[in-house]
């Protein structure tokens, strides 16, 4: 019997389905809430009861990244590794990984300053979608349209002035279909994907209401998916695509600690236990 | 249990885990279970949505 630990921060669906799933398969299962768990310079792996391997589940991006540079410290195997969350978990660093492996994906432009900013979209035109590098559920993304909206966000940037605030991530404005395609990969294996359809805005995180719709998994979905898991360092990962009516398929994020809840309603494979399988066969190897 | 914010009756499910939040059906409050042993279940307040949550 093997013994899997998911550490979390927020309990949601995904992690009791994880939970239950693990038992289920006969596993000796442990939660773990990272918000009570302590670390020092000295800490041993067996001051502690991870077992053989961990799913780092935690919501906030941050603390699930610091964690499993603590886990890694220890030499504790977890899913999934920290250069990953670590390419995952910034949209500048994942554009960088996707493009240097060739995945396809929309074309977006990078600058320091508002000014170098403003630069950049007085060169490229309107529109342009302006993108957190840090952050996820749709939030902070606006398409500019105009010189005024651009000023508006510039400004607020400013106003905000948080470390991020100075990296301004512009992706091209992908013409598509009101949907994209969310594809979780398990590994070098594509699980399950669906179509996500926009509520209304151009936006289409099920977070803000967009309809999901099972999609049929292609060749050339699987073909694009795994090509970006392996460019982000492979593991457990949420790969969302967009049907560019000029290029195919485009990766445009590739995410750290999937969420799975609606998806797993329909999916035809049991999402959870291809997770806990891959995670623990990850430490026979 | 009552909402520690505004004292309504919250409806705590017997599966619910610790880790795991509650909201208050009258003023919204969200909670997290921080201990549950039997039908002794304490709350503390749920931490707000941050920045960086997600995926």
């Amino acid at each position: 019997m093997s013994k899997i630990c998911i550490v979390f921060d927020r309990l949601r669906s995904e992690e009791k389905m994880l939970e239950k799933q693990a038992i289920e398969l006969g596993h000796n299962t442990t939660m773990l809430d990272a918000k009570i768990t302590q670390f020092n310079t000295d800490s041993q792996k067996n001051d502690y009861d991870f077992g053989n391997v961990v799913l780092e589940r935690c919501i906030s991006y941050f603390r699930g990244l610091h964690f499993t540079a603590c886990l890694e410290f220890l030499d504790v195997p977890v899913i999934n590794k920290f250069v990953v969350a670590s390419n995952c978990g910034n949209k500048l660093i994942m554009s960088l990984c996707l493009k240097k492996n060739n995945v396809p994906t929309p074309k977006t432009y990078f600058s320091f300053s508002a000014d170098a900013a403003k630069e950049n979209l007085e060169k490229v035109g309107f529109p342009l979608v302006l993108k957190p590098v840090i952050g996820s559920w749709g939030r902070g993304v606006i398409q500019l349209k105009d010189n005024d909206t651009a000023e508006a966000m510039f400004e607020l940037r400013e106003l905000t002035n948080g470390p991020h605030d100075r990296i301004f991530y512009l992706q091209e404005l992908v013409k598509r279909p009101p949907r994209d395609i969310r594809v979780i990969t398990v590994g070098d294996q594509v699980i399950a994907a669906m179509y996500r359809k926009s509520s209304g805005g151009f936006k289409t995180n099920i977070a803000l209401g967009a309809e999901p719709e099972l999609c049929d998994i292609t060749k050339e979905i699987e073909d694009v998916c795994v090509k970006a898991s392996q460019a982000v360092g492979g593991g457990i990962l949420g790969v969302d695509l967009m049907e560019d009516e000029k290029n195919g398929l485009v990766v445009h994020e590739v995410n750290n600690t999937v969420e799975f809840k609606g998806l797993a309603k329909v999916a035809k494979k049991n999402i959870p236990k291809e997770m806990v399988e891959f995670a623990l066969n990850s430490t026979r190897k | 249990m009552n909402c520690p914010e505004c004292d309504a009756s919250l409806n705590i499910p017997d599966d619910a885990a610790v880790g795991e939040i509650v909201s208050c059906p009258d003023c919204g409050a969200d909670f997290e279970i921080s201990k549950k042993e039997g039908v002794n279940v304490e709350l503390k307040q749920a931490e707000t949505v941050g920045e960086d949550w997600g995926e």
